[in-house]
């Protein structure tokens, strides 16, 4: 291994992979934490704009979200004191389930905003998607601040379901359970349903008028598929998918709200859907990709690569950590236009639909 | 040309005339979040302080003028772009480094002459502001990357060039905090008589007649606007659209990156580490309530500065905490874009619509552009 | 599957019959009580120009449109058809001319759509759907793969997807819309066995089409009309190309315009050996020649679609020729852009003016100078000069007799005759070597018609070359000093346009001058060439 260390760029592709395959486990399930949000973002974007509907609203329709999630959350909590944990359910209480079933509707009330506004008005989709994190924000903002002096802090949060040690204890594979399983009901949640959207997309009939509705609506609407309707169904449930993410931030990864703390992940999600090609699976991958992107920018500066591998740790701990944060977002931009494998967009996005006229 | 100005101001005018209606309902149906109890006068309370605060007094006026500055120039950045049919969501990206291109320059030239430290420093920023628009115009121009997607990224990226030089090369060795060194001498001067009104004011208002003249009187406006309406007509006679985009993203970065420049030499005299900013969001907001034209840019600019220079007042009198015009902002763009709504409450039947001018920018987000 | 028609001497209802159909839209009749039946079993075709009315009453069967009188039959009962969802649950199915398919989707998935077969309510049978579209495939003799993407497969192929999906929803009436204006002569034969097939399997065909000789080839009735009224029934044993030519093409001129005597001079526009590709890169404009003189005007005649807006686009700098030359008055411009064409001499009338010829939002005075606001007086190097915008604008107002409010009126509140006056405006009132005109009255009232051809006379008076496309033969008969007509690409006679028979230049779009040309023959690309478009 020596020698191989020794050669120049090869040695240094050894030296980090090997790099990988000693932190990686330690900061696998931060990754697949972190990623979740950003998925479940990008599953919101899937739903919109595989058929026909930009959404640049993301980040709001998340913000709203976890804002009411624990707001109703932490109500409950101080309405009824001594809430019991339901036992070997992630820790859940009623008043957390009713913290998630609200920010599940916030999501989808939010959404009912934006397909109201880009597909019945016709209003500029980009513009709706503004307007709603404008709104978002100022309105968590303001509503936070109120009720900061008088709501109890905390409703609590999710905890994680643990799975058998056996599973974890595996060698070379364990780590892997632990990363995926070990988590708490939004991210197991988020796991199951990438998988279970891109069955759908390729395989239902629901994934077949999806796709045809975003790639050529009139093509849809000659053989009995109502486009607007589809629309509006998949807009709406696509915020489900934005108030789950909501949720996590305020009754899962943390217990609490801070104005504007979803931080742009709304739009690191719409970067994941671009990267992901337009997919649930991809737009998973590619949050994990870009979180691990920065959980390995945090790892070399905290355990830098040593011993053996000190030539990486001397080339990488000269490369700003932010290099490794900014990495996702510039990557998106190389794809976006086409220099590594262009993502192309369904064809019918932004593009309202109006029925042909019956004169 | 009555009856065209009617048309142009209505919409958005109504639009304001709910928002702030809208707002009153949330402060009073709020109101016992305040204190206790519902108030029916909150409203009048609360906007009455807003009035006070951002016109009530010369000190209240200048502070309108210092707020709507940043606002009118990323205003007239966003509007240009939407004039050319683009959407540059990328003003924050581009006021931020202009922020740091004039904080940077500022710094080393605070020693220097205030004749040649402000100029140099207010350039550096516009440069740094135009190559960071010229970015998503090119890739626009050349591979059809959708702007509203590689601006939106740009804005990250630009925080974490921020943050790294701030934190790094860039920051003052003596400061507690990551910062850059005090611009000195490059600081923008005040205006007599008052406390923090800077000449960055008069720039902003210069710019609103160069920018109208640029874009309404000059063979370049025309042709910016010709590509913005009908990109295949421009073609056909004879202007080159793909130039055009890189050119009028070029500008509109400039304007940001003015902007920014101006915070900075103007207000904090040196760029804190985190320097946060809602300019982006605020100058769509301002750019769609002026309808892209530079004289309501203006108009919308003071409307939102006003407030925000009032949001002070406003929570100390009424108790309302000033995120209140983040959502009047966002509520009259509502209905803005929902002018339909306004058009059943108020019986209008104007020819002029709400966004509808700017609503064919998204017609090019899916699949290739035809330029 | 509706049984096949054993019996053809019983008394079979048509399948489908349209009685006393009238559609009028603002300003003119596009169906004019028109009368259509197609018997189980037959191939029906619907000939006529462009703009005749066939669009217009097959929207009507396919419920895109309402009738304002006249009544459908299916198989003898009364029907009133409400959107394209229930006239497939009928059974009419339409190829439209651009197809209905999506690229991105396999063939299965296109031809499933909106009519999935299910496994469990939620998923799609894929195999059961790939079975049956297998099993139709080769009961109508195709062998086509299922899950091949329809944006990889070739035009001839996508059509048959088209077919395909229509069998697969039970069509018994087929309408198929131009179905061969994109494909090569041996796709053209190759459907056309496909649809013998169908018909024999007891599938109505209407089959929508102005080419006489594929008429005459897969038809066995023939409807001819012209300007939204039926101008006879044929059958084709009974008919012959130039029968069927002077009923589609009809006999009136009606001359308004004294063109007067013209003096051609010089040489100004020379085109040779000129190559020409669309979009999809096949080439449509193979090896023309032309000339054009000052002081004449040379009008090309063509149905729409034949090349003539490529030759066009090459000529004025909006597309790049293949190969050839472009001489203006001596210099070669093949491949100039627009500007440099511009200020070469060159003024163009768009056939597209909402595309290209002017911006709709703008105003008269905007619009009036959209090419030439780089120069004096409208601007001094950067600066536009409003004033003098202004006068040009109520000058050219005045002298075109545009109905306006005033200069300042947005264009896209103006007729389409007005609209147009503006863009002629814009290009006449200029001294320029070339005019090219690009359908230059479609869609316009006879008093703009007019007006603009008494101008374009003017112009050539004056001593400018015009070169003038037009799909209104009447229109290229009733101004031209000479004709080119041109057919699928190529220019096949250059005639006198003062000599000229209505009959004769007919027969030469219609056909390309062969009396019965077969459909291999001609200037047709190579299906290699299309199939790597």
């Amino acid at each position: 291994m020596d020698v191989l260390y020794g050669i120049p760029l090869i040695g240094l592709l050894f030296q980090l992979i090997a790099y990988l395959v000693q932190v990686l486990p330690l900061i696998a399930p931060i990754i697949v934490v972190l990623a979740t949000p950003i998925a479940l973002g990008a599953m919101c974007g899937f739903m919109n704009e595989r058929s026909g509907v930009v959404n640049i609203g993301i980040e709001g329709m998340m913000l709203s979200a976890a804002f009411t999630g624990w707001v109703a959350a932490a109500t409950m909590t101080a309405l009824f004191p001594g809430q019991t944990p339901i036992a070997g359910f992630f820790g859940a209480t009623p008043a957390l389930v009713v913290g998630l079933l609200v920010a599940i509707a916030t999501g989808m009330l939010v959404s009912v905003a934006h397909a109201w506004l880009s597909i019945s008005v016709r209003a500029d989709q980009i513009i709706s998607g503004t307007i709603i994190n404008i709104v978002a924000v100022g309105a968590t903002g303001y509503l936070n601040i109120l009720i900061s002096g008088t709501a109890p802090p905390t409703a609590g949060s999710f905890r994680a379901w643990v799975p058998p040690k056996e599973l974890m204890d595996l060698p070379y594979v364990g780590w892997l359970f632990d990363a995926f399983l070990n988590q708490g009901p939004i991210v197991l949640t988020m796991l199951v349903m990438a998988v279970v959207l891109q069955v759908l997309l390729f395989r239902s009939r629901w994934g077949l008028r999806t796709r045809a509705v975003g790639e050529h609506p009139k093509a849809a609407e000659t053989v009995g598929v109502d486009v607007i309707r589809l629309r509006y169904r998949n807009v709406i449930l696509g915020g489900i998918f934005a108030g789950l993410a909501g949720a996590w931030f305020t009754l899962e990864y943390g217990n609490s709200f801070q104005g504007g703390m979803t931080n742009g992940r709304g739009f690191i999600a719409l970067a994941a859907l671009i990267f992901g090609r337009w997919t649930p699976i991809g737009g998973l991958g590619a949050a994990l990709l870009f979180t691990s992107s920065e959980a390995i920018g945090t790892a070399i500066r905290f355990q830098p690569p040593s011993g053996e591998l000190a030539q990486l740790g001397d080339l990488l701990s000269g490369v700003p950590s932010q290099v490794f944060s900014a990495l996702p977002y510039l990557v998106t931009i190389i794809v976006l236009a086409g220099v590594v494998g262009r993502s192309l967009p369904p064809a019918a996005v932004g593009k309202p639909y109006q029925r042909e006229s019956v004169s | 040309m009555i009856q065209r100005l009617r048309d142009q101001l209505l919409i958005p005018a109504l639009a304001v005339v709910m928002g702030l209606f809208v707002g009153a309902i949330v402060m009073i149906v709020t109101s016992p979040l305040i204190d206790g109890q519902f108030q029916l006068d909150l409203p009048l309370k609360a906007y009455g302080a807003l009035i006070d605060g951002s016109v009530g007094s010369f000190n209240a006026i200048i502070q309108t003028l210092v707020e709507a500055t940043p606002l009118v120039l990323a205003g007239l950045a966003v509007g240009l772009g939407f004039k050319a049919g683009l959407f540059n969501i990328g003003a924050q990206g581009q006021f931020l480094l202009g922020a740091l291109g004039a904080a940077l320059v500022g710094g080393w030239l605070a020693g220097a002459s205030p004749w040649v430290a402000i100029p140099l420093a207010l350039l550096a920023g516009v440069i740094a502001g135009a190559i960071y628009g010229f970015i998503p115009g090119a890739l626009k121009a050349f591979t059809g990357a959708h702007e509203v997607v590689t601006t939106i990224m740009l804005n990250y990226i630009a925080l974490y060039i921020l943050a790294y030089l701030i934190t790094g090369p860039l920051r003052d060795p003596f400061a507690t905090f990551a910062r850059t060194v005090d611009v000195g001498n490059a600081a923008l001067p005040l205006l007599p008589e008052t406390r923090n009104g800077h000449i960055g004011i008069l720039l902003a208002a210069a710019a609103v007649p160069i920018v109208w003249w640029l874009l309404f009187r000059s063979t370049l406006g025309f042709q910016i606007r010709a590509v913005g309406a009908n990109p295949d007509a421009a073609r056909y006679a004879g202007m080159r659209p793909r130039a055009l985009i890189i050119l009028t993203m070029s500008v509109s970065g400039l304007l940001a990156g003015l902007a920014g420049a101006i915070q900075i030499l103007g207000l904090t005299k040196h760029m804190p580490i985190g320097y946060a900013s809602s300019i982006g969001f605020d100058a769509i907001a301002v750019a769609l309530l002026g309808r892209s034209h530079p004289l309501g840019v203006l108009l919308a600019a003071l409307l939102f500065g006003a407030m925000r220079a009032g949001s002070g007042l406003m929570q100390v009198r009424a108790g309302i905490p000033v995120q209140m015009i983040d959502v009047l902002q966002g509520v009259i763009l509502f209905f803005l874009a929902a002018d339909v709504i306004l058009r059943w409450v108020f019986r209008v039947r104007a020819r002029g619509t709400g966004i509808g001018q700017e609503s064919t920018v998204t017609r090019s987000y899916g699949g290739q552009t035809s330029i | 599957m509706t049984e096949p028609q054993t019996s053809a001497t019983a008394v079979v209802a048509p399948s489908l019959e349209m009685r006393g159909i009238t559609k009028r839209y603002p300003g003119v009749v596009a169906n004019d009580h028109i009368d259509l039946t197609v018997r189980p079993g037959e191939i029906h075709a619907l000939l006529g120009e462009n703009g005749a009315g066939k669009s217009t009453l097959m929207n009507i069967l396919y419920g895109l449109a309402k009738p304002d009188e006249g009544e459908i039959l299916l198989d003898g009962q009364q029907v009133d058809i409400s959107g394209p969802t229930d006239a497939i649950r009928r059974g009419i199915n339409m190829v439209h001319q651009h197809f209905m398919l999506i690229p991105v989707l396999t063939v299965a998935e296109n031809i499933l759509l909106g009519e999935e077969e299910l496994r469990g309510r939620i998923f799609l049978d894929r195999r059961e759907s790939r079975r049956r579209i297998r099993e139709l495939g080769e009961r109508f003799g195709f062998d086509i793969d299922p899950d091949e993407k329809v944006g990889r497969l070739s035009v001839g192929w996508q059509q048959r997807v088209e077919i395909l999906k229509a069998l697969y929803r039970d069509a018994r009436i087929l309408v198929l819309d131009e179905p061969t204006a994109v494909l090569t002569p041996q796709e053209t034969e190759e459907i056309f066995a496909v649809l013998r097939r169908l018909a024999q399997d007891g599938h109505s065909i209407v089959f929508i089409s102005h080419k006489l000789y594929e008429v005459m080839a897969i038809a066995d009735r023939i409807t001819v009309i012209r300007r939204g009224k039926v101008v006879g029934e044929r059958l084709p044993s009974a008919t012959d190309e130039d029968d069927l030519a002077e009923l589609m093409v009809g006999r009136e001129v009606q001359l308004t315009v004294d063109r007067g005597i013209s003096h051609p001079g010089d040489v100004v526009l020379d085109v040779r050996g000129l190559e020409v590709r669309n979009d999809r890169g096949r080439t449509v404009v193979h090896g023309v020649d032309l000339q054009v003189r000052a002081g004449e005007i040379l009008g090309i005649a063509g149905v729409a679609g034949n090349g003539q807006d490529e030759l066009v686009e090459a000529i004025t700098g909006l597309r790049r020729p293949a190969t050839g030359s472009v001489t203006l008055a001596g210099e070669d411009v093949a491949g100039s852009s627009p500007r440099e064409l511009h200020d070469r001499g060159i003024a163009f009338v768009p056939a597209d003016r909402h595309r290209y010829g002017c911006i709709l939002s703008w105003s008269i005075a905007d619009n009036l100078v959209l090419n030439d606001y780089h120069n004096e007086p409208y601007s001094r190097g950067v600066v536009m000069d409003e004033q003098a915008m202004r006068e040009r604008a109520l000058e050219a107002i005045a002298q075109f007799d545009i109905r306006t409010p005033g200069p300042n009126v947005p264009m896209g509140t103006l007729s389409g005759g007005n609209q147009q006056k503006v863009v002629v405006a814009r290009e006449l009132d200029r001294d320029v070597r070339l005019l090219v005109l690009d359908q230059p009255t479609r869609g316009l009232d006879v008093g703009s018609v007019e007006s603009i051809h008494r101008l374009t006379i003017a112009k050539r008076d004056s001593g400018t070359a015009v070169l003038l496309v037009s799909a209104e033969l009447d229109e290229v008969l009733e101004l031209s000093d000479r004709i080119a007509v041109m057919y699928r690409g190529r220019i096949v006679a250059v005639v006198d346009g003062r000599t000229a028979q209505r009959d004769e230049v007919g027969l030469l779009m219609a056909t390309g001058g062969a009396t019965t040309p077969t459909p291999t023959g001609g200037a047709t690309p190579t299906p290699a060439g299309d199939a790597a478009r």
